[in-house]
């Protein structure tokens, strides 16, 4: 990981002290995630010159400090907000070319034809604002902030306000913008089914402070962060490859780390990446491998890590399974089976909530 | 009610001040209500409320207080009367210059809430696309704010062609120079000439009532402007 960010800010607000020190990469997909208030968007404002305090490194060049502030206009940074903010009195195409005609020529490296291409929008161009969808509004939005050739391109809860289709439709834009013409983003959202989507990196923020910052599946099984990033989402990320798929039973199985997991019957093909969600509730445990029949399909070998702290009559438990897994498991399971860490144990894998294709892999 | 009586001068003089008052009204009262849609500074209030002065002023009391900042020994009029020789009250440009004054709340009000609905939302979005602030006024601020200068033209423009108390105290009365059609109406009224006073009264009207027609229509077609 090339650090490209290097970011110190320190914001005041009544009622909020936004207080931050991070190092983000120069590539991929960094997910800011927290709850409303955390500061999420607040981080955004700092990067794009909105806020003028801290400092920030670009690259290895300075944008603000103690004595320097590049203004926002003269930042290399592409931004897309949560409602479109296209521009009502000009054109789709004219919305399109108002950053890209401020971007000196020598630095514009992305065009208008290119863009269009990537982001399906060639036949909007000559539309008026009004007669797009939200979805297309966005498309819109986010080709704008391509054409200034940004070194960065910042997107805050950029499908909050769409449904459910649209936002299938936009996601693999995003991927496709960050592979195809590499530019780091940095998303804002606290959806986790968009985490699952796009994250790379992740940094979970909460009251204005970093909680964790770091690859997906270390930072999101941490057992501290139950209280950031919600019950519901509490669990592992883990990314797979399907080895291949089994039409009779309408089972998926998958490779992880050379052990199998199965998943209900999915359309990608053998060999691509498949990045899955367990939630630490679905995850019991057993000392042994279960003998005899069971209903349970996904059954790992993990090592215990860590044991977490009592949440009510239930604890975290931090498995080592080559990547890390939690359980959640109760007090009383706690102390049937004695566990210690370092001590081996089987993960009886009740539901994969959640399966996204991760073309990454 | 014959046309041909008619002394078209107050009308016309009446049009050219409100032209450049408005004109005058249009530059000094973008900055200053741009200002105060997007301060935070503590001063803010008090600008609010001297701007907002002329509305609650009797007009009376504006134009006394013009007449002696502007007059030979005011500190504005005795400036001037050294410059040029002659002091701003009792001619055309003091009358301009009590104008803008007195019509600065319909002007600059409008517009400022009219910046404050459109909020930082699209400048902030210009400038991360590059636009400085000035290219971001001009190329996003101004044409989203059609509605909110239409309305401060007509309020601001109306207003000066009705005003009376100010111009009678500090313009007087002079044919050609300071005579404007209120208080034209006014005069004629006072020697009794009513045809003529009813007739430059129904040409405001009619001027004024049209004039409204006609930015009520104009609005009713401008887009709202949602992004």
């Amino acid at each position: 990981m090339t650090t490209f960010i290097k970011a110190n800010f320190k914001v005041s607000y009544p009622n909020f002290n936004f207080d931050v020190d991070l190092q983000l990469p120069a590539s991929g997909i960094t997910v800011v995630f927290g709850p409303s208030g955390s500061g999420k968007t607040t981080l955004l404002r700092c990067l794009a010159g909105f806020e003028k305090s801290g400092r920030l490194e670009i690259a290895g060049e300075i944008w603000q400090d103690k004595n320097k502030f590049l203004p926002p206009n003269e930042r290399a940074i592409g931004m897309v907000f949560q409602e479109s903010r296209l521009f009502p009195h000009l054109k789709v195409r004219e919305n399109l070319l108002y950053g890209y005609k401020r971007t000196p020529a020598e630095s514009r490296k992305l065009h208008l034809d290119g863009v269009a291409r990537v982001l399906a929008l060639e036949n909007l161009l000559n539309r008026g604002i009004e007669k797009l969808s939200g979805g297309e509004k966005q498309r819109v939005a986010l080709g704008r902030a391509l054409l200034t050739t940004p070194k960065l391109l910042l997107m805050d809860e950029p499908l909050a306000a769409l449904d459910t289709q649209r936002k299938v439709e936009i996601i693999p834009f995003i991927r496709k913008i960050e592979q195809e013409l590499s530019i780091p983003i940095i998303y804002v959202t606290h959806s986790m089914s968009e985490v699952l989507q796009l994250v790379d990196t992740m940094v979970i923020l909460k009251g204005g402070k970093v909680m964790k910052s770091g690859p997906v599946e270390k930072v999101f099984s941490d057992i501290h962060l139950r209280d950031a990033i919600g019950d519901e989402h509490s669990g592992a990320i883990l990314d797979t490859t399907v080895l291949e798929h089994d039409k009779e039973f309408g089972i998926t199985r998958l490779d992880f780390m050379g052990q199998e997991l199965s998943v209900p019957l999915q359309s990608i093909e053998p060999g691509k990446g498949l990045r899955v969600h367990i939630h630490s509730k679905d995850v019991s445990l057993a000392t042994q491998p279960p003998e005899g029949l069971t209903s349970v399909l996904n059954i790992l070998r993990t090592n215990v890590k860590k044991i977490g702290k009592n949440v009510g009559y239930s604890v975290d438990i931090e498995l080592d399974a080559g990547r890390p897994l939690l359980a959640t498991i109760t007090r009383k399971s706690l102390s049937n089976l004695n566990l210690q860490p370092g001590q081996s144990i089987y993960a009886l894998i009740k539901a994969i909530r959640m399966v996204h294709e991760n073309a990454n892999l | 009610m014959d046309l041909h009586s008619l002394d078209y001068g107050p009308i016309w003089l009446t049009l050219q001040l409100a032209t450049v008052t408005m004109m005058i009204l249009l530059i000094i009262g973008t900055p200053i209500a741009w200002w105060l849609a997007n301060t935070c500074s503590k001063i803010r209030v008090g600008i609010e409320a001297v701007v907002a002065l002329p509305l609650v002023l009797p007009p009376t009391v504006l134009g006394f207080y013009l007449l002696i900042m502007l007059g030979p020994n005011g500190w504005i009029g005795g400036p001037v009367q050294t410059l040029t020789g002659s002091p701003l009250s009792f001619t055309f440009t003091g009358l301009v210059f009590a104008s803008t004054l007195y019509s600065l709340p319909f002007v600059v009000q409008p517009l400022q809430s009219n910046f404050e609905s459109i909020g930082r939302a699209p400048i902030e979005t210009a400038s991360s696309l590059g636009a400085s602030r000035w290219d971001a006024f001009f190329s996003v601020i101004l044409p989203l704010s059609r509605r909110g200068y239409l309305t401060a033209t007509v309020l601001g423009f109306a207003h000066t062609l009705g005003e009376f108390g100010v111009v009678l105290m500090v313009g007087g009365n002079i044919p050609g120079k300071t005579k404007v059609i209120s208080i034209e109406i006014y005069d004629r009224v006072e020697v009794m000439e009513y045809a003529q006073a009813h007739l430059l009264s129904a040409v405001l009207l009619l001027f004024s009532f049209l004039v409204l027609v006609m930015v009520y229509s104009i609005n009713k077609k401008l887009p709202v402007n949602v992004s």
